[in-house]
């Protein structure tokens, strides 16, 4: 026998299940246990930018809206710098850019406020156009799916986007891309996700 | 050496989205494939947790949702182990979160309505922050297996559901613990979904007997494995490495 490698195997990945909101979003689920559930505010009160809200629906692949999905979003604030140690530069006081959502029961509709990320460098000194990272995971989920939310006033920056160029299919690229509506003042872009058909979002293996 | 991009993650290993008797993956798993894309900094970087987001009581679920004095009725249970990266380097201060069901296998959730009653002593979620050494633990109780309509006669084994971050967003996993010894381990559909024999068994928590409180508590062990990282970037400096 040859030798083996040092690796440890990663843990596998399992479905998140109907009930993920009893251990990540408790009130929802219906009761009240934490003194403060996590996730609730990206930005913070503090942070520099435009304020805009993000919503949508997941999509199953009947074209039915999947009502017990789970979202993660991760973002830069509007300098482009994430919250983070490795990341180089400051964010406002309050600013995590993080933030979890789930879904409305009745409707499959979520959202989140935020404010627009800026710019982010990516690889090769290469600038990613602003764009939110989203993290999806719900019942007949196996291992959450990665993708990314792009802005349709950024097209200068979306046409030189490293991440949206490697899409070979120009046609798919469109599902990256969330359309700006303003409703009642605020601004508002909408992020329908589909898991699968026709219109299927992109997902990443990151 | 800073570190660099993690590992690429081995699908062949996870579950794929497609697994035909876990029924509701059917229709929400995507029929592309997906897209790859090297780290860069939204993918190396991740969101970090402190102790003021969390209470020390939230790791107890036999007390965290119970009345003054009164404690979750089950088999008490001590979930301990390590998180660790594939280099075998522990992840200190990463967010743990569990939930479960009861020892009855019954949810706290308005969704669920399986015949067997709630416990008024527990809640059923728990959340904590490894240590320095990557190293975390719960109390709970364990939990009871339950049916689901999968089958006609499908029923999940005992399981505890653990979320984790690490440090990037490309480590995030959420993946169910299972215990030692279960006979419905073998016939779960949401198990089996994982195509490789020894990463199932990664799922499964030994007793751990020294880990066990006499006359009070009986511990299982389980390690999290999160992917690991390059020591070196070979090729371009990522931004803030």
């Amino acid at each position: 026998m040859a030798q083996e490698l040092p690796y440890l195997r990663e843990t596998a990945s399992q479905t998140a299940g109907p009930y993920v909101h009893i251990g990540l979003a408790p009130g929802a689920a219906g009761f009240d246990i934490y003194e403060k559930e996590l996730g609730w505010d990206i930005a913070g009160p503090n942070a520099k930018g435009e304020r805009i809200r993000v919503e949508g629906l997941v999509i199953d692949g009947i074209g039915s809206p999947v009502k017990d999905v789970m979202l993660e979003a991760w973002q830069a604030n509007s300098a482009g710098v994430y919250a983070h140690p490795e990341h180089a530069g400051e964010v406002e006081e309050g600013f995590r850019g993080w933030g979890r959502v789930i879904t409305d029961f009745d409707t499959g509709e979520w959202g989140f406020d935020t404010i627009k990320p800026g710019a982010v460098m990516g690889r090769d000194g290469r600038m990613m156009a602003p764009h939110i990272n989203l993290w999806i995971v719900a019942r007949g989920i196996n291992i959450g799916l990665n993708t990314r939310l792009y802005f349709s006033d950024e097209e200068t920056a979306n046409a030189s986007d490293p991440v949206i160029n490697i899409v070979e299919w120009e046609k798919r690229r469109q599902t990256l891309i969330a359309k700006r509506q303003v409703r009642d003042g605020q601004i508002v872009y909408r992020f329908d996700i589909c898991l699968q058909g026709d219109n299927e979002t992109v997902f990443f293996d990151i | 050496m800073k570190p660099g991009e993690f590992y690429q993650r081995d699908r062949s290993m996870h579950p794929p989205a497609y697994t035909k008797d876990y029924k509701t993956s059917v229709a929400r798993s995507p029929n592309y494939a997906l897209i790859s894309l090297q780290n860069s900094a939204s993918e190396i970087t991740g969101p970090t947790f402190g102790h003021n987001d969390i209470d020390p009581m939230d790791k107890d679920l036999i007390h965290n949702y119970a009345s003054n004095g009164a404690c979750a009725i089950g088999e008490r249970i001590i979930v301990h182990g390590r998180v660790l990266d594939e280099n075998g380097n522990p992840v200190p201060k990463t967010l743990v979160e569990i939930w479960q069901a009861n020892a009855g296998g019954r949810y706290r959730h308005k969704k669920d309505t399986y015949l067997a009653p709630i416990d008024p002593n527990f809640g059923g979620c728990g959340r904590t922050l490894t240590d320095e050494n990557g190293y975390y633990y719960f109390r709970t109780v364990k939990p009871g297996a339950y049916p689901w309509r999968n089958w006609v006669n499908n029923w999940r084994p005992a399981h505890i559901h653990l979320s984790v971050f690490g440090t990037a967003f490309a480590q995030r996993l959420i993946t169910q613990m299972y215990f030692e010894g279960d006979p419905l381990i073998k016939t779960c559909p949401i198990l089996n979904s994982i195509p490789d024999a020894d990463a199932v068994e990664q799922l499964i928590a030994l007793v751990d007997m020294n880990a066990t409180i006499p006359l009070d508590s009986i511990a299982y062990k389980f390690d999290i494995i999160l992917r690991g990282r390059r020591s070196t970037l070979f090729e371009n400096r990522l931004e803030g490495n």
